[in-house]
């Protein structure tokens, strides 16, 4: 079903990142995190963005689709740039107002950290629009299965998470529903107070509670019914599984982290 | 009261890649004392096209007019509209919130400015006309059985007394007996009250039995709009849009096929009997 997962803005395409394994994606996008606070200089950051070009260019995501988290931080990436604009201490100003004093190392880390915000955001958008929300909990649990040995509860944090997932798109449609049915009873969500407000919520809060706990419970006999009995021994219909892709994506991926490691010791 | 719809469009998730549009140029006019019903496969657009009608939903373009005045006009005021276009939604008991019966039948009257008294009057009134019994007034919605918390959702809808009443498949859920009792209330709030009704509905006997015209969607266009006599002679077309029409519609023709001069326009068993007495005798 469509509504089913437009959590986390999947865009569906056939393209080779959507079919990578997750685990790849999820290393993949860890790598590109780092790679971002190593580099330092103009080589490294021209290898960073042919590498996010790539990926980008290669998931068959409209670029438009990519770019629109930044709009969200678009507040949070102009006070960045402010401060750091403006708080870098350094030694020859080259612009004065006032108190205020700007340096050239200013400029400098300003300019940086506009790029690794963004290239952030960007560069995680690739994975969060190729990966559906539930392949993402099945990669998280496979790759740390390893930590069950020291006791973790690696699958029952994952199914808790692909469950908590899945409801979220539901509440919100019936968020949705419950508040429309009162407005048509002349319920106003909108005007008023703030202890207004918060009455006024009542109406919408006692049917989404019940019918929260409502679901909870027909899942989990839903569950109990098909013998759920949690992780022991349980397989899965389609069991997470290397292919001859994955493993270039992960060659050029550790190819990346060594060249930008590399450039960082040469300060290029 | 009158409500027009002109060329009315509107899409889901506009802007993205689940883009769906929910309905076509829609073009409907809804006049006062009907009882209308609307029919159409799953997915067809129906509650999407009813929750345009009391201003719940924007439309994306086109317009619409209650009582010739524009409803997406600035100074038009929306909370007005929904008290006299009353809208029950597919399973209304999920939105009862109240701790007794009595409050919850109130929410809307006291919304929409009403005292006291005349709000619990009003839901007095509503109640018994929904046919609760009168001993569970006082008590918590929760307990009721699915089809009595329908009814007090109904009530809670009529109430607000409005002009007009749209319900979203009303039985959907409801055993044989349960479905009979919510039909037969809504044909006395149209025949007693004289409130105007849109009924949306999959059962073609359903729809056959009570209204006097039909609006088919099918895929967010309105198919067929006329009274059920014309709109089920073209029953062949219903099924290719995943709908059927009435059974006795197909006993008919086929007793017509079979040489019996019977009057293949009878959508009710009722009709359908006189017709074939009158044909046989
Ligand atoms: N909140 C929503 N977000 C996105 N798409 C929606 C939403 N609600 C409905 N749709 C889509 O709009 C189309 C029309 O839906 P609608 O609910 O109006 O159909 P319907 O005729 O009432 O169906 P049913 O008989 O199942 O109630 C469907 O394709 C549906 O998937
Ligand atoms: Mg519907």
């Amino acid at each position: 079903m469509l509504r089913d997962i437009t959590l986390g803005q999947y865009y569906p395409a056939d393209s080779v990142i959507h079919k990578l394994d997750p685990r790849v994606k999820l290393v993949g996008t860890l790598v590109y995190i780092v790679s971002l606070f190593l580099f330092k200089g103009p080589v490294g950051f021209l290898v960073i963005t042919a590498f996010l070009a790539l990926s980008i260019k290669l998931s068959k995501v409209p670029f438009l689709y990519m770019v629109k988290g930044l709009k969200a931080i678009m507040i949070l990436m102009i006070i960045t740039a402010l401060f750091n604009l403006f708080l870098t201490p350094g030694e020859t100003p080259i612009f004065t107002l006032g108190p205020l004093k700007m340096y050239p190392e200013g400029v400098k880390t300003a300019i940086f950290m506009l790029i690794r915000l963004s290239y952030l955001i960007v560069g995680t958008s690739v994975m969060t629009l190729t990966t559906t929300p539930n392949q993402l909990t099945d990669g998280l649990e496979k790759g740390l299965m390893p930590l069950s040995v020291i006791g973790v509860p690696v699958h029952a944090i994952a199914m808790m998470m692909s469950i908590a997932l899945r409801f979220i798109p539901i509440l919100i449609e019936e968020t949705d529903l419950i508040m429309k049915a009162q407005m048509a009873r002349g319920a106003d969500f909108e005007t008023g107070g703030i202890i207004k407000k918060a009455k006024n919520m009542v109406p919408l809060l006692v049917p989404l509670f019940v019918s929260a706990f409502r679901r909870a419970d027909d899942l989990a006999m839903a569950m109990e019914a098909r013998c759920y009995t949690g992780g022991k021994g349980r397989t899965k219909m389609k069991p997470l599984k290397y292919s001859g892709n994955d493993a270039r994506a992960y060659l050029l991926t550790f190819v990346f982290l060594a060249v930008v490691i590399v450039l960082r010791i040469y300060n290029l | 009261m009158s409500i027009i719809l002109d060329h009315v469009n509107y899409t889901y998730s506009s802007g993205t890649a689940y883009e769906i549009q929910a309905l076509k140029d829609i073009n409907i006019q809804i006049e006062d004392g009907q009882f209308i019903g609307i029919i159409g496969h799953t997915g067809s657009g129906k509650s999407t096209l009813i929750q345009h009608m009391n201003g719940l939903v924007k439309a994306t373009s086109g317009a619409i007019y209650f009582n010739g005045q524009d409803i997406y006009d600035e100074d038009f005021d929306l909370r007005n509209l929904r008290t006299k276009v009353g809208l029950v939604f597919q399973y209304p008991e999920h939105q009862l919130f109240e701790t007794t019966i009595f409050d919850d039948v109130s929410f809307g009257p006291k919304n929409q400015g009403l005292t006291k008294d005349e709000a619990g009057l009003r839901a007095f009134e509503a109640l018994k006309m929904v046919g609760l019994d009168e001993s569970l007034y006082y008590q918590s919605p929760f307990d009721l059985s699915g089809g009595q918390k329908r009814r007090v959702a109904i009530a809670g809808v009529l109430a607000m007394r409005p002009e007009m009443i749209i319900l979203d498949e009303p039985t959907a859920g409801l055993d044989p007996k349960g479905r009979d009792e919510i039909l037969d209330l809504i044909s006395k709030m149209h025949d007693e009250k004289n409130i105007t009704i849109v009924l949306v509905s999959h059962s073609m006997e359903d729809v056959a039995k009570y209204v006097q015209r039909i609006i088919v969607m099918n895929d967010g266009s309105v198919m067929f709009d006329d009274c059920p006599s014309e709109v089920f002679k073209h029953y062949k077309e219903l099924e290719a849009a995943g709908l059927a029409a009435p059974q006795v519609t197909y006993l008919m023709h086929e007793l017509k096929e079979r040489g019996i001069d019977v009057d293949t326009e009878a959508t009710t068993v009722e009709e359908a009997k006189r017709s074939i007495l009158k044909a046989l005798c």
